[in-house]
């Protein structure tokens, strides 16, 4: 059993990019990867009620009560001063939710709702919460026909997807790259949990979708790309791969100079990973300016 | 009466009016050179400071804002005005209605509403191929385009899940024509669900067809039923909507000391002169313009002197509201908080109430039906309707339910504009769940643009392209200026082009 409680940094009531139909998104706070080319770093920490945001707040939304921080939802203006100078890489405005507080905003929005997903930071931090809120979404007459996903990074021993995976319809799983050093380099962990974790949930018929982002000169090179199909190839045909392309918004230190990653250069990955037999090789519907 | 004359000039000699065009305003001017149709003084101040106003229909009302033919009439007995036999294939149907079309005054100088096709069309179809129907369609739609290019002309389909349903569904993504404009009737218990992932697809491909509860609307209405035609208004068939006129409710909350003056005195007070208005308009094209009598749309049954509505429009409901909630020193923008978003709720059950405490003569049940008004091209500074301003609204879950509560009020029309972004392109399953989730809680209309949009959602965040845009610039280099000074030059020439399709109705002064 959980606390009863997650730390939500955000929830959305309409997403068409996490999964099939409309979802209903809720992103968890904290985050066991500290990837450089993350482009929402404020999700990654927790908080320490260290007060540094409190000094910046223009609105007087942060405030310190005892030894806590808090945020007043009705007069934070959005500017985001506190993430740019949280030194933990964590957000104050982040909510702490129960169960029945995502049940309710479920209810609310349920006839626009395809399904459920948790992204994050990273979902399986709060297993416990997911656990227990994906076994009330099956209890619930009027939620039942949600479908459940987890956007994960794979960080997690088998014994604990046995426990989630019965309540999940589908997982997207991110790998952040295949050559071990290059791995803990770009995120600061190992990678060989994710990619058992992909072999786990292809083997239980929920994995969704396997993701895999492109780096200039990192994650791009031939000998990822071989890799990933590879790895594709072996979790057999129907896997779908989807490709994203790195980019700067959000980016904090040194990735924020290193190159985006050009239409061109995903488009050539996919034309490689279509051409090692894989079938299903999404590429980013939108490209930016 | 010189600047009359150099008015007329101005028309005459202009450089970017068609000849039809011309000739259109031209017949405004002359209209206006009447007097205006006899009002009090007081309904007269409140229409010259535009906190009402009668839409620049003209100064003497000598047609309907909007008729609705009942087409079956013409298909069903010919007409012996326009010496047509009945038609008994669907060459002829179609041939038939082309010529109807001609015959069909409206505010714009085209029809608004051309007829439920499939309806009217299914009867002809027996031994006709699908093949054969879709080409023939394809020709009808590329006429309707080309012969009556206004945007607010309207085709309806639906409810049945039909052959020539489908055929104009096909062919209307196909060609992308901004007209006929399209709406579905949706039924849950009859359309089926099939039928509304193929009308969702097909707001992906083209932004069409907007998708009207059928059951909402059809409980308004007594037979033969109903249309949507124009910018979404629903309206009696075999009749229409003898006038619009509306009210800018941010004049009105302007003029208010606080929520109370508002709701209790001025809008009873501008609600009342609206009335008057509209009885004044409405009195002169039934008993001085002699539309009616004669009139071989009458004679024949395509239309019913008794089913012309009055349209009671409201606009600027985000302004109004935003100021109250100021004068209150509520920080709360409409459309985002909940208690600015009440108190919208509040002014729409206010403004029916008092709508049905002003009978009118002439009208269609003797009372006036409440609309959301869509605005026109001249109006700035306010939101159209009752709707979110652009630019900042919320995500399209989130639209839909901040307005939702307004619907039940609108009985001849209201209508939000959901903007999707591309990405739902590669995730029409989500289009389709939004329509339905809407309709299912009481939407009248489902309206969606999928577009280009400014605001992208990559993955987990909203990001603006144009942030990005200005972002790569500043790192821009020298052959960035030259590709911009070339795109440039391609979008003026873009923007000099006139578009052979527009909105009349859009045009103020449109007595067109």
């Amino acid at each position: 059993m959980s606390d009863g409680l997650a730390a939500v940094s955000k929830f959305l009531t309409w997403s068409v990019v996490d999964g099939p139909g409309n979802r209903f998104v809720l992103f968890l706070q904290g985050c066991n990867y500290r990837c450089v080319t993350c482009h929402n770093p404020h999700t990654i920490g927790v908080c320490s009620d260290c007060g540094a945001c409190v000094a910046v707040c223009p609105s007087g939304a942060l405030s310190r009560t005892g030894r806590k921080v808090t945020h007043d939802a009705a007069v934070c203006i959005a500017c985001d001063s506190c993430l740019a100078a949280c030194p933990t890489r964590a957000n104050p405005m982040v909510k702490r939710m129960t169960v029945e507080d995502v049940l309710g905003l479920l209810r609310r929005n349920a006839p626009f709702l395809n399904g459920l997903t948790v992204s994050g930071g990273e979902a399986t931090l709060q297993l416990d919460f997911l656990i227990d809120l994906f076994t009330a979404i099956k209890a619930a007459p009027d939620l039942a026909h949600l479908t459940l996903f987890i956007d994960s990074n794979g960080h997690l021993p088998a014994e604990s997807w046995q426990r989630v995976l019965p309540l999940t319809d589908g997982v997207m799983l991110d790998i952040k790259a295949f050559d071990s050093e290059r791995h803990r380099r770009l995120t600061g962990a190992d990678n060989h949990l994710s990619l058992a974790s992909a072999r786990l949930l292809a083997d239980a018929g929920k994995l969704y979708e396997l993701r895999f982002l492109l780096i200039p000169g990192e994650t791009d090179r031939p000998e990822e790309i071989a890799a990933l199909a590879a790895l594709a190839r072996e979790l057999g045909p129907d896997t779908r791969l989807r490709l994203n392309a790195f980019q700067h918004h959000g980016v904090r230190g040194s990735a924020a100079s290193w190159p985006a990653m050009p239409r061109t250069g995903v488009e050539a990955a996919a034309a490689t990973l279509r051409a090692a037999g894989i079938a299903e090789v999404a590429v980013p519907s939108v490209w930016l300016p | 009466m010189t600047e009359t004359l150099s008015q007329l000039r101005r028309i005459a000699q202009d450089r970017t009016l068609s000849f039809k065009q011309k000739e259109h305003a031209l017949a405004v001017e002359a209209e206006n050179m009447l007097p205006y149709v006899l009002l009090d003084a007081e309904t007269h101040a409140a229409l010259d400071a535009r906190i009402i106003c009668d839409m620049y229909e003209g100064h003497a009302p000598y047609k309907p804002r909007y008729v609705l033919p009942d087409y079956a009439v013409v298909l069903r007995n010919g007409s012996e005005h326009l010496e047509l036999p009945k038609p008994e294939t669907l060459d002829e149907a179609i041939n038939t209605l082309q010529i109807a079309y001609h015959h069909v005054p409206s505010v714009t100088g085209m029809p608004v509403f051309i007829g439920h096709l499939d309806a009217l069309l299914l009867p002809f179809c027996d031994g006709v191929s699908d093949d054969e129907l879709y080409r023939k369609i394809k020709l009808f739609w590329r006429y309707i385009d080309r012969v009556l290019p206004d945007a607010f002309l309207h085709a309806d389909i639906g409810p049945t899940d039909n052959r020539v349903a489908r055929a104009i569904l096909r062919v209307d993504a196909e060609l992308k024509q901004v007209a006929p404009n399209l709406t579905f009737l949706y039924d849950p218990e009859v359309s089926g669900e099939a039928m509304l992932r193929l009308c969702t697809d097909n707001i992906i491909a083209c932004s069409k067809p907007h998708i009207a509860n059928h059951p909402i609307h059809r409980a308004v209405f007594d037979e033969p039923g109903y249309a949507i035609v124009s910018c979404y208004n629903a309206l009696p068939l075999r009749g229409g909507a003898a006038s619009l006129a509306r009210i800018n409710l941010k004049k009105v909350a302007e003029a208010s000391a606080s929520e109370a003056d508002f709701l209790d005195v001025q809008l009873p007070r501008y609600v009342n002169l609206n009335a008057r208005l509209m009885r004044a308009r409405i009195d002169y094209l039934f008993r001085q313009s002699g539309f009616f009598d004669g009139n071989f749309l009458v004679e024949e049954g395509w239309i019913d002197k008794d089913r012309f509505t009055a349209m009671f429009g409201i606009f600027a409901m985000a302004e109004a509201v935003n100021h109250l909630q100021d004068v209150a020193g509520r920080p709360g923008r409409y459309g985002h908080d909940a208690s600015a978003n009440a108190l919208g709720h509040r002014i729409s059950a206010r403004l029916a109430e008092l709508v049905a405490r002003e009978p009118m003569e002439h009208v269609w049940r003797g009372f006036a039906m409440l609309h959301a008004q869509a605005g026109l091209s001249s109006d700035a500074g306010t939101t159209p309707g009752v709707r979110i301003p652009y630019g900042s609204e919320p995500d399209p879950v989130s639209h839909v339910q901040a307005l939702l509560p307004h619907h039940q009020h609108y009985l001849s029309g209201v209508s939000e504009i959901l903007t999707l972004d591309e990405t739902v392109r590669s995730n029409p399953e989500a289009v389709f769940q939004l329509a339905k989730g809407a309709l299912h809680l009481g939407f009248r209309e489902f309206t969606a643009n999928v577009t280009g949009n400014d605001l992208v959602r990559v993955t987990g965040f909203m990001i603006r392209l144009s942030d990005i845009k200005l972002y790569n610039a500043a790192k821009g280099s020298r052959v960035n200026t030259t590709a911009l000074g070339a795109e440039a030059a391609d979008t003026v020439h873009i923007l000099d082009r006139k578009p052979r399709v527009v909105g009349l109705e859009l045009m103020a002064g449109s007595g067109v």
